[in-house]
């Protein structure tokens, strides 16, 4: 055969994870997938060991630190869970959901259930704030130990350790999930109203990304903080960020349009590649400079959305979930 | 491979209890869980304690409200079920219907307004009935100090008449003119402790165009004697009719409109979306069914405030009159602005 390499769909070792999938991870080089039933699966090629990570739950959320997982429940507990299969429960709010959770490379953490927001420093270290109403994202900034959480009329930037009151960044409206710059320049929330909001830090300048058809949940920065990719439209909406204002007053570029809408993306951890996965469980490989696209998953019989989507830090894997229960690996060929 | 079905094929059924403070939600929503019936339900509760039942999911919630950003200034959700919904589709499977409890102080039309704007809660659930619990003793007065009671009653698509074995026969009939002066279209239902049986508050599919007016026989049959010849308020009429006494609330009221013919789309559609953009936050709810010319299909419409939902139906059958109704709940409705309105579109 001597068809171009235009797919790569024959290099997709597939999980059969069977549950909606929250979230997937490779730790190390593990792949870890989060279950809506609360499971947590740890894939080994050959070896797949299932964690009642949550018993009798779901699992709403989860992020990763690179070596561990953090899951929340609706069961109120959060959960770390490392690839050798560990568990320890870090905490249990009980009679509330975890309804948001963020981690960072130190083993640091922060979740809200209802209006109570925790940070748990890499040394166990639990703070807690009330904000104003349920913070529904949490993003770690990338300097210092301070934590952006997103919630009606705008998002509060807190540092645990510090006494001050969290600086607002005021915009009217219910904020979703919120970002931050690798740079530390840019805050970017997603909205109620299908578009995203930003303010530069140093300055609270506003800035309006809309157009969407739908709710922006997922997005991922390129590796060099100069793109941020988006879902939420029938293609990846890709804002420039390296300008000195960002992306204001451009215009964004457009991968991977299809008739179907993108669910997820996620940026190769070394390398302008975008992988998009849409709501019909399709995944294409996008290349930036190029524009060029390798079909990496395509679903015939089954048309549920990918709903996780990540690389492992080499760049040679990517993981992903949908949530008719259908995950797997796909191998690049480098 | 795990054979899931496709989550697009069923939306799960969301019951709302509103009713003021004392009224007897409670003694219904724990009638709901613990009859046997079967079903599995999601509860979304303002506060906990006062139910405990195995089996069923119990959520709290925050009813926090907030302002879409679309220009619409009575557009307002309820961020939290928007979430929890998010939440409980995690558990799909598990349960069989969603029921939202609201605080004695709460406006519905936030909570019936989330299941219209948000497109992933529309796609997940669908809104059955507004359930609201009065007390038959108290209710008169509450009409009287507190607005929120009055809105749970005009909001209503189910409304039952509890502590009915506290009043006198006259005081029941008294009260039930009251809350007939507000919203003539619920079904109502007289109770001792909440006692109905549960497809009287659960599968009502009052939100269903297909349904609209179906589920309610007794449709304008109030209204019948001056439909034709009298456009104007009738606030000093104290007459009776079916033996209720019929009152006019000062601020919350309703408009029906019956008409023995057709109307124009051309005229109508435009006229429904200015009346409902320009008195949206006015007009609470409104239904209708109407004949178009030259169109063999029903024409059927429901709104909340600035919101309209409609859609061409099943045809008229041939032993139908085709004619049209229609009906707006509200405060200080513009009664002749709508009705000469309507005047303006018929063919």
């Amino acid at each position: 055969m001597t068809t171009p390499a235009t797919s790569l769909t024959e290099r997709v070792s597939p999980i059969d994870a069977g549950a909606h999938v929250v979230a997937a991870h490779f730790l190390g080089r593990t792949p870890v997938l989060a279950l809506a039933d609360g499971t947590v699966i740890i894939s080994e090629p050959g070896n797949e060991t299932r964690i009642p990570a949550h018993e009798e739950a779901a699992i709403l959320c989860a992020a990763s630190s690179g070596s561990t997982l953090f899951t929340g429940g609706d069961d109120g507990r959060v959960v770390a869970i490392t690839a050798t299969g560990a568990i320890t429960q870090l905490a249990h709010e009980k009679g509330r959901w975890i309804d948001a959770i963020t981690a960072r490379a130190d083993g640091a953490i922060a979740w809200a259930a209802g209006k109570n927001l925790s940070a748990r420093d890499a040394k166990g270290e639990v703070k807690t704030w009330i904000a104003p109403t349920t913070p529904r994202g949490l993003s770690f900034m990338p300097k210092g130990y301070r934590i952006a959480a997103s919630h009606y009329n705008g998002v509060s930037l807190w540092f645990p350790n510090a006494a001050a009151a969290p600086e607002l960044l005021d915009w009217k409206g219910s904020h979703l999930d919120v970002t931050t710059s690798p740079d530390g320049r840019f805050v970017v929330s997603s909205m109620q109203e299908n578009s995203l909001h930003g303010w530069r830090v140093a300055d609270k300048a506003d800035m309006r990304m809309t157009g969407y058809p739908a709710k922006i949940r997922s997005w991922s920065w390129s590796h060099d903080g100069n793109w941020l990719a988006t879902s939420g439209a029938e293609a990846s909406v890709i804002w420039p960020f390296q300008a000195k204002g960002g992306p204001m007053g451009q215009s964004p570029r457009e991968c991977g349009v299809r008739e179907f809408k993108v669910s997820q993306v996620a940026f190769h951890p070394k390398a302008l590649i975008l992988a998009i996965g849409y709501e019909d469980g399709w995944i294409i490989l996008v290349r930036l400079t190029d524009g060029s696209e390798i079909l990496a998953r395509s679903t015939q019989n089954s048309k549920e959305a990918v709903t996780a989507l990540n690389w492992d830090a080499s760049g040679r894997q990517l993981l992903f979930g949908t949530q008719d229960g259908h995950a797997g690996v796909l191998s690049l060929p480098i | 491979m795990t054979a899931l079905p496709p989550l697009s094929e069923t939306k799960i059924p969301v019951t709302v209890l509103t009713g003021y403070l004392g009224a007897g939600k409670t003694t219904l929503l724990n009638r709901i869980l613990t009859e046997p019936h079967g079903k599995k339900f999601a509860v979304i509760v303002n506060e906990f304690g006062e139910i405990g039942i195995d089996n069923d999911l119990v959520v709290g919630a925050d009813e926090e409200v907030f302002e879409m950003n679309n220009g619409c200034i009575c557009c307002t959700v309820r961020g939290d079920l928007i979430r929890i919904i998010e939440g409980l589709m995690k558990r799909k499977g598990k349960f069989d219907a969603i029921i939202v409890e609201t605080t004695g102080l709460a406006d519905p039309a936030p909570v019936a307004q989330t299941f219209f704007v948000d497109a992933d809660v529309g796609n997940a659930a669908r809104l059955d009935a507004v359930v609201t619990v009065a007390d038959a003793k108290w209710l008169a007065a509450r009409l009287k100090d507190a607005p929120e009671a009055k809105n749970q009653i005009a909001f209503a698509d189910v409304i039952l008449l509890n502590k009915t074995d506290l009043v006198s026969p006259a005081e029941l009939r008294e009260v039930e003119a009251r809350i007939r002066a507000i919203n003539p279209y619920a079904k109502l239902h007289k109770t001792v402790n909440c006692a109905v049986p549960l497809d009287a508050v659960l599968g009502k599919n009052a939100f269903d165009l297909e349904r609209i007016l179906e589920i309610e026989p007794d449709f304008l049959n109030a209204e019948d004697h001056d439909h034709d010849h009298h456009h104007g308020h009738d606030h000093d009429h104290d007459h009776h009719h079916h033996g209720l006494k019929h009152y006019h609330d000062e601020d919350m009221q309703s408009v029906a409109i019956k008409y023995d013919g057709e109307v124009n789309p051309e005229k109508f559609m435009p006229w429904i979306n200015d009346l409902t953009q320009a008195e949206g936050p006015s007009i609470l709810r409104c239904k209708g069914i109407l004949a178009f010319k030259d169109e063999p299909k029903r024409f059927v419409f429901q709104g909340v405030h600035m919101i309209l939902d409609g859609d061409l139906q099943r045809e008229w059958r041939a032993d139908e009159k085709r004619d049209c109704k229609l009906v707006f709940i509200g405060r200080d409705l513009k009664e002749d602005l709508i009705r000469d309105g309507f005047q303006k579109c018929v063919a």
